[in-house]
């Protein structure tokens, strides 16, 4: 389980490294290597080429600009989730960022590499769904930004072509006193997903669901918005009748199998923990608005 | 063919430099190139922490990492863990005491995130420690005995033994 | 003499190196010139090799040699391997090629090695070599395999039968054509790994000079290991040593020999360069053996009071493509059914399956886990079925400590009749429900389900034949430096062999514990070794040591008293020393006593004195000693996801004598540990071509810090009959009950479904499963 042989580079800006993709060919971008390591040590993955990104201090770290969170692609998880800003505004992202695999791979592991890896089960790619982030997307060609809905295609792809690099995700932030539910069910702890559940809800002066957000991971190639059941939501005081329709229409997703869960299985995940995550979404909103 | 790339690092507080292939693991480049054996090899694949060492200071994976990505930067192994070569320190003992070892393989990851964990919060819950090593295999003990140390050894660590 | 450290918590000799990164495991080992191996495996199932093209390997930067059958010495290149433990019972005595000639039969399998000055060279190279396969059909379960016109797994074999046995005593037929109750269960449990943090690895070198081919090998029995090598090599043993360094842990599927050992030995010697080959986690999922897979059909017949009359049924064991471990497991499995009750009649048809898997061999318990699950789940049956709590079914069925020795009617592994040494069941079970607070649970049960939690108890007994034969030595040599020299063929892979081996020989000779220099897991120190496996080590080396050192002692006491010039009765040993007991309490120190027993050059010895202060005991014990124990879990259900969480587990533990109570409380609940693995994780799964589908540890779930209580552990004492300390063997008993226990303790809180459950891994989803059958998820609407 040893690498193939590759060339290795360590640019120092994001210029250097979008010309070195426009020029290499068969060259493969590593960002905390979580994900890319085990890949290249099993071989599944061989490059002629390696262009490190922890080199590049321009895309790492967490900014706030108005009501948006811009997370550069080579901040390490580990900062996110011991960031005050992140647990004062965007308090599902650091409980999602908790259940992403141990302490030792939090503290290299990158969010812009889980984005861009892609896996379906990740939290991250989840977050980014649920927040509707718009991801942005350098090249020697200029930078471009894509709303999350559109930048994750399939399987472990996404809209990044071969000599782009995902350089930030800027997550629009809900307004403060909104609640939020995070239910994931893996194995064991800090295991990928079997499915993890996100709700976000904001209530209005009448108690009232204003905006919802619903979103599931590890049942899909992609993470999917439960569009209906948000719809479904609006309007409507956060009553567990209200709440458990919804998490119905999580239940009636069509979901993947694998070694892991069956179809049945997971489409019961993802009903009972739809149902949890937005009855803590709820209380939250409840608690923060009403004084 | 890959080109060799020249690296300097710190190892243990002691500067080391070498000309290594950039395929090479990090763990590859301790135990092989710089002989530093107690760092070890369980999977290959980050899941079972047997390779954890510290990179300044912070625990990571050397099996994940690559020994050119490290080129400046100060690493801590099992071997610089003690307060001298070959002595014991405050979580060592405590390892001893409690039976927190029996085969030894997964130590050196078991020693070095704990050390990251009680330099980050001095005093843990029974609860944080067995969620930090959640990162760290072991086929032996069955845990008790390395939450035990752990535990012992942050204690002792607030009352100043040093 | 003084007993100062045999029952002590003495901390372990092996931990300051191991704590401070001075261990020597065998990837430690560094020789100059030495090469590194990678091996070209089976990419299936089952196929036939057509041809092997290695040549565009050959050519590659860095690489020393490919090797494939053909380039194996004699007689290794054509013959098959040994079998281990052969047994009459076996019909299909198929072990396998150190690399395959022309068909492989199993994904993993030794087809060709590649040997270049990088493992990462060699990984280069072994990518490139051509192997041009012919896909037979495989078979992947062992009761598929038994079925008429089933492929088989060996291409010339008439079907996939490697072994059929029957057990039986007393009078089956009788007791269930009268009984008043019958209650049956299928039970499964399947197959997992020894998964040890170390994978196996192996460095050969051949010293031309000596001509001594030095073989370190990360096994737990290398002077099996150094048999098997010089039968393959056509070899001298004495030109032959195997060394076991400090091994990353056992637990039984490094006890067996493996192609690679011989192959790597065979490059070495071929090559006439040092060779490395450590094997990475992939190869360890593919062809490190592994152990469970049993399928059983069994029933017993009970009386009204629930008393058993009998037992009966079949099993059905999958030992994979091969059999280099003959049929221990499922005849351990048959053997360890009647467990610490009263059983007056017992049948059981035992069927041995040849499939397209890596072969089974034991993986700590080695059968006995799937027995026990048997017999503990049908007790739980027997509990359900006449409404009695599973305590009291077990109390009314105990054999009574009084009844000791109980002949149970069986013949063990071991060859001798199933004769229990010593034990107390009643106690122990009565000890564990107590540190449970058994008696409170039913209000704790009751609080819980108010508050819309299910928590459930679970309880399950064992014995375990330990302490197998054939023998372990131990040699005590008082060096003329005053140190003393321990060696022995017993073998350390996380037990604490050093420590126990030197708490047994300070206090039998009488030196200091510190002054104990020991040599383990090396041929070299001793000239017949067996090695660990069986929970054997400490009935059988700690024996040995005993021995060894009053033999030792004696002689000490004879040279100290003609050196100090008083009786043999006035001489007092302590801290290395003899110091006389009258005048001015002259003394001699152990090394000069050491330097007397070598007698002056050209003087006659004095009568009777045989020369040196040493001894080598090999102790033998008559039969298995047998351990035994009960452990309580108490378990939560999160019955909306089938989340599993263990809130205590409890074990009564009976191992005899306790040398060191720390090191047995580490083994206790390190076996509980992989006890947990295997009743709620860790599923090896193929697929029906026999392909191996959890091959990472991302797929493969071994417990975490997060998923293993803190045992609450007490021990019984009931000291064997059968060996000089009174010990018995304490690896495997946590292991043994622990599934049946947490199994139970699951539908005990799924009681207010009726669920039933009787297989492990018992999986989340497959609670999940069951509640849904039961209408848990119905709505009130």
């Amino acid at each position: 389980m040893k690498p193939a042989p590759f060339d290795y580079h360590a640019p120092q800006s994001l210029a250097e490294a979008t010309g070195l993709l426009a020029r290499l060919d068969n060259a493969k971008v590593i960002a905390g290597g979580q994900s890319l390591g085990p890949m290249m040590n099993f071989r599944y993955v061989i490059a002629d080429h390696l262009v490190d990104l922890g080199g590049i201090a321009e895309i790492a770290g967490i900014t706030l600009a108005g009501d948006t969170l811009r997370i550069g692609a080579m901040t390490r998880q580990r900062e996110l989730e011991f960031s005050d800003l992140v647990a004062r505004r965007c308090p599902l992202l650091k409980a999602a960022l908790k259940q992403v695999g141990h302490r030792q791979t939090r503290n290299r592991g990158t969010f812009g590499g889980s984005v861009a890896h892609f896996d379906p089960a990740s939290e991250q790619p989840m977050m980014c769904a649920a927040h509707d982030a718009v991801i942005e997307i350098a090249s020697a060609r200029g930078v471009r930004r894509v709303p999350f809905a559109q930048f994750g295609l399939d399987f472990m792809t996404t809209a990044l072509a071969p000599d782009e690099i995902l350089a930030a995700i800027e997550i629009p932030l809900w307004p403060q006193g909104h609640g939020w539910g995070f239910h994931e069910f893996a194995r064991r702890h800090g295991d990928f997903a079997i499915v993890a559940s996100a709700a976000l809800l904001t209530l209005g002066p009448d108690g009232r669901i204003v905006r919802a957000s619903l979103t599931l991971a590890g049942v899909a190639v992609v993470p999917v918005r439960l569009r209906e059941a948000e719809a479904a939501l609006v309007g409507r005081a956060p009553e567990p009748a209200v709440l458990g329709a919804a998490a119905d229409l999580a239940g009636a997703i069509e979901p993947l199998a694998d070694i892991h869960a069956s179809v049945d299985y997971r489409r019961h995940l993802a009903r009972v923990l739809t149902e949890r995550a937005l009855g803590d979404a709820a209380a939250r909103a409840a608690a923060r608005t009403t004084p | 063919m890959s080109a060799k790339r020249q690296i300097s690092v710190e190892v243990n507080g002691a500067p080391r430099q070498a000309e290594i292939e950039p395929r090479l693991t990090l763990a590859d480049f301790l135990r092989h190139t710089l002989d530093l054996t107690g760092t070890h090899v369980g999977c290959e694949h980050g899941v079972c922490g047997a390779c954890t060492v510290l990179i300044d200071g912070r625990s990571a994976r050397s099996c994940l990492t690559f020994a050119v990505q490290v080129d400046g930067r100060a690493l801590t192994t099992i071997e610089g863990l003690g307060p001298a070569p070959g002595m014991l320190g405050v979580l060592q003992e405590a390892f001893q005491r409690h039976h927190a070892l029996q085969c030894g393989f997964c130590t050196p990851g078991m020693l070095t995130t704990l050390t990251e964990l009680l330099n980050d919060n001095p005093d843990p819950t029974e609860d944080e420690v067995r969620e930090v090593i959640t990162g760290n295999l072991c086929r032996c003990t069955g845990y008790s005995g390395i939450v035990a140390a752990a535990l012992d050894a942050a204690r002792r660590l607030r009352e100043g033994e040093a | 003499m003084g007993v100062k450290h045999f029952g002590a918590r003495v901390t372990r000799l092996e931990d300051p190196a191991l704590l401070t990164g001075r261990g020597r495991y065998v990837d430690d080992v560094k020789i100059p010139g030495m090469v590194h191996a990678c091996f070209v495996r089976s990419a299936h199932g089952h196929a036939l090799i057509r041809s092997i093209d290695a040549a565009a390997a050959r050519q590659m930067a860095g690489v020393v040699a490919v090797l494939t059958a053909d380039d194996l010495p004699a007689p290794m290149a054509g013959a098959r391997m040994p079998m281990l433990v052969p047994n009459a019972a076996i019909a299909a005595l198929r072990t396998q090629h150190c690399l395959a000639r022309d068909e492989v039969c199993y994904v993993g399998q030794t087809v060709a090695v590649v040997i270049a000055e990088s493992r990462y060279l060699a990984e280069d190279a072994a990518a490139m070599v051509d192997v041009d396969y012919d896909p037979l059909p495989a078979v992947s379960d062992c009761r598929a395999a038994l079925e008429p016109g089933a492929p088989t797994a060996h291409r010339d074999l008439p079907d996939n039968l490697a072994s059929a046995f029957r057990q039986s005593f007393g009078d089956v037929e009788a007791a269930f054509a009268g009984a008043p109750h019958v209650f049956r269960e299928s039970l499964f449990q399947h197959r997992g790994g020894g998964m040890a943090l170390e994978t196996r690895g192996v460095v050969a070198h051949h010293d031309r000079p000596t001509d001594l081919l030095t073989v370190w090998s990360a096994t737990q029995t290398p002077h099996i290991g150094r048999r098997m090598i010089a039968d393959l090599l056509g070899r001298s043993p004495e030109r032959i040593r195997v060394i076991a360094p400090d091994v990353g842990g056992g637990f039984g599927p490094k006890a067996i020999f493996y192609a690679e050992e011989a192959v790597i030995a065979a490059a070495a010697l071929t090559l006439g360069v040092p060779v490395k080959w450590i094997e990475d986690r992939r190869e360890h999922f593919l062809a490190a053996t592994q152990e469970r897979d049993q399928h059983w059909d069994v029933e017993i017949a009970v009386e009204a009071d629930g008393r058993i009359r009998g037992v009966r049924g079949s099993l059905i064991h999958d030992t994979g493509a091969f059999v280099p471990w003959g049929v221990i497991m499922p005849y351990i499995a048959s053997a360890t059914v009647p467990g610490p009750y009263v059983l007056p009649a017992y049948r059981l048809d035992v069927k041995v399956a040849l499939t397209n898997k890596v072969a089974t061999t034991p993986v700590r318990g080695a059968g006995r886990p799937q027995a026990v699950f048997a017999m503990e789940r049908l007790m739980d049956r027997v509990a359900q079925g006449l409404g009695l709590d599973p305590a009291e079914v077990r109390r009314r069925n105990f054999i009574q400590p009084e009844q000791m020795p109980y002949a149970v009617g069986l013949i063990f592994r071991d060859g001798k009749p199933l004769i229990y040494d010593s034990g107390d069941y009643p106690k122990a079970q009565a000890e564990a429900l107590a540190l449970a607070d058994h008696a409170g649970f039913a209000a704790r049960k009751a609080a819980a389900l108010k508050a819309g939690r299910y928590i459930g108890i679970g309880l399950a007994n064992y014995v375990e034949g330990t302490g197998l034969g054939p023998f372990e030595g131990v040699t005590v040599r008082v060096q003329q430096n005053g140190k003393v020299l321990v060696a022995t063929g017993a073998t350390n892979q996380g037990q604490g062999t050093r420590t126990t081996l030197s708490q047994i020989v300070a206090d039998r000779l009488g030196c200091r514990i510190e002054d104990i220099e020991m040599s383990i897991g090396d041929t070299a120190a001793i000239a017949n070794g067996v090695g660990a496996f069986a929970s054997r080590q400490a009935v059988n080396a700690g024996s040995s040591a005993a021995m060894a050192a009053e033999v030792v002692r004696a002689r000490v006491v004879q040279l100290a008293a003609r050196a100090l010039g008083v009786p043999e009765a006035e001489v007092a040993i302590e801290d290395g020393k003899a110091v006389a007991q009258s005048g001015n309490r002259p003394e001699v120190g152990f090394g000069d006593l050491a330097r007397l027993s070598q007698g002056m050059p050209g003087f006659s010895m004095a009568a009777g004195d045989a020369p040196g202060l040493e001894h080598t005991a090999y102790f033998t014990p008559p039969q298995a000693s047998y351990c035994s124990g009960t452990h309580v879990v108490e378990a939560e259900v999160d019955i909306m996801t089938g989340g599993v969480r263990l809130l205590t587990y409890c074990v009564a533990h009976d191992s005899g004598n306790l040398i060191n109570p720390l090191i047995v409380d580490g083994q206790v609940q390190g076996g509980v540990a992989h006890g947990i693995g295997n009743a709620l994780m860790e599923f090896m799964k193929y697929d029906e071509n026999a392909q191996p589908v959890t091959t990472t540890f991302a797929d493969y779930l071994m417990p975490m810090a997060t998923d293993v209580p803190t045992c609450r552990i007490t021990h019984v004492e009931s000291p064997s009959p059968l060996n000089p300390l009174g010990v018995k063997g304490a690896g495997e008993g946590g292991t043994i009950p622990a599934a049946a226990a947490i199994v139970a303790a699951i539908e005990d809180a799924l009681s207010p479904y009726g669920i039933r459950f009787s297989e492990t891994p018992l999986t989340p989803e497959r609670i999940v499963e069951a509640l849904t059958a039961a209408g848990a998820y119905k709505r009130a609407s």
